[in-house]
């Protein structure tokens, strides 16, 4: 049930900021400050998500297969790897690690 | 989905004549052939979000749901993120809400550019998201724009709802996803994403900032709640430097250097690279 109402609320939060922006008039989110805020803050939410999910179990630090795996997957990215092929080397790479040390 | 490639391509088309610029005459077969390149490389991706959250716990109607409800890729990976790292809905869900906001700056763009009918708007508004939107505005005339959103929203659509159909459906075929090393591809699809937008220092120092909120709080606060805070480190980024170029502008009283430096930096904020090739 948890599940469903998350799913409710992001889908009614994501649709709402998308159809806001059709209906506000043109620059009232216009503001250089704002606009470099909106800039900024995927930013850090994705530096955040990107650490947690790579070095964390619940609520303890980690490090695991998965730090070997996101290296990989930075490797790919240094090298202008597609989308899809960085995330795939992120998979192998850490099956790979954890097929080798049980 | 290659959910920050865009602000790169609208960026440019702000400051600089677009590619295409020249070619006013660009043909509908052009733009749609463009468009569809987008849509179906990035509908593509729709497949690692299936495994992803199949693999986090929920179940294939869930899953399916969120790509037909929410529909913009970064958020439906952190949702999911989130959930299966215990957090509680709502604190999950903010973070996925936070990280859709940008979508509202693309809908300003795209209202003036596409001019929809009022009574089209909500319907087109579910579309509205990084890919269409670097396509519409790449676009020379009103005419090529409203092709290429249309064309790019509704392949891309499709594509990504099947293929997370798919995705998911294979996740629970095979079981234990951790075994198959697909807990990695949550981490790996965000450093994708962020990868591109780590143009300039200031990029760099809120990131940075970010990982040590995100990762130090992790073990005192409710799970969900980290990452928020972490979010803090943009508005906290953006008030240091304006206080330094306060300082700057006074002692060397030249305001329009530093008027320009923010403007430069506020035009490289990210580039277009990953997903949407």
């Amino acid at each position: 049930m948890n599940i469903w109402i998350a799913i409710g609320v992001t889908a009614v939060g994501c649709y709402a900021v998308k159809l806001i922006g059709l209906l506000v008039p043109a620059g009232a989110l216009e503001r250089p400050v704002v606009r470099r805020l909106a800039a900024l803050l995927p930013v850090a939410l994705l530096a955040a998500l990107t650490a947690q999910q790579a070095f964390a179990d619940g609520r303890t630090l980690v490090l695991d297969a998965k730090a070997a795996g996101l290296a990989a997957a930075a490797l790919a990215l240094v090298l202008r790897a597609p989308f899809l092929v960085v995330v795939a080397v992120a998979v192998v790479v850490t099956a790979g690690v954890r097929a080798l040390t049980g | 989905m290659a959910e920050q490639t865009a602000p790169a391509d609208i960026r440019t088309t702000e400051g600089a004549p677009p590619e295409h610029g020249a070619a006013v005459d660009k043909t509908d077969a052009a733009v749609v052939r463009d468009a569809l390149g987008v849509g179906i490389a990035v509908g593509l991706s729709g497949f690692a979000f299936g495994v992803t959250s199949a693999g986090s716990g929920l179940t294939v109607l869930q899953t399916c749901a969120l790509s037909l409800l929410v529909f913009t890729g970064a958020s439906q990976f952190a949702l999911v993120g989130a959930l299966a790292a215990g957090g509680n809905p709502l604190t999950a869900a903010a973070g996925a809400f936070f990280l859709g906001v940008r979508n509202a700056f693309y809908g300003l763009r795209l209202s003036q550019l596409l001019a929809l009918p009022r009574a089209v708007r909500p319907f087109a508004a579910h579309w509205v998201i990084d890919e269409t939107s670097a396509v519409s505005l790449a676009q020379p005339t009103r005419r090529s724009a409203r092709i290429g959103f249309t064309v790019t929203g509704l392949s891309l659509y499709v594509l990504w709802n099947l293929t997370t159909l798919v995705g998911a459906l294979g996740a629970e075929a095979i079981g234990d996803t951790d075994a198959w090393g697909i807990d990695a591809a949550g981490p790996a699809v965000f450093l994708a994403l962020l990868a591109p937008m780590l143009k300039s220092a200031t990029e760099r120092m809120v990131a940075g900032l970010a990982v040590v909120l995100g990762l130090g709080l992790l073990p005192v606060l409710p799970a969900g709640v980290p990452v928020l805070v972490a979010a803090l480190a943009a508005p906290a980024v953006l008030y240091i430097q304006g206080r330094r170029q306060a300082d700057t502008s006074i002692t060397s009283t030249s305001t329009s250097t530093s008027t320009s430096k923010s403007t430069s930096q506020s035009t490289s904020t990210s580039t277009s690279q990953g997903a949407d090739r």
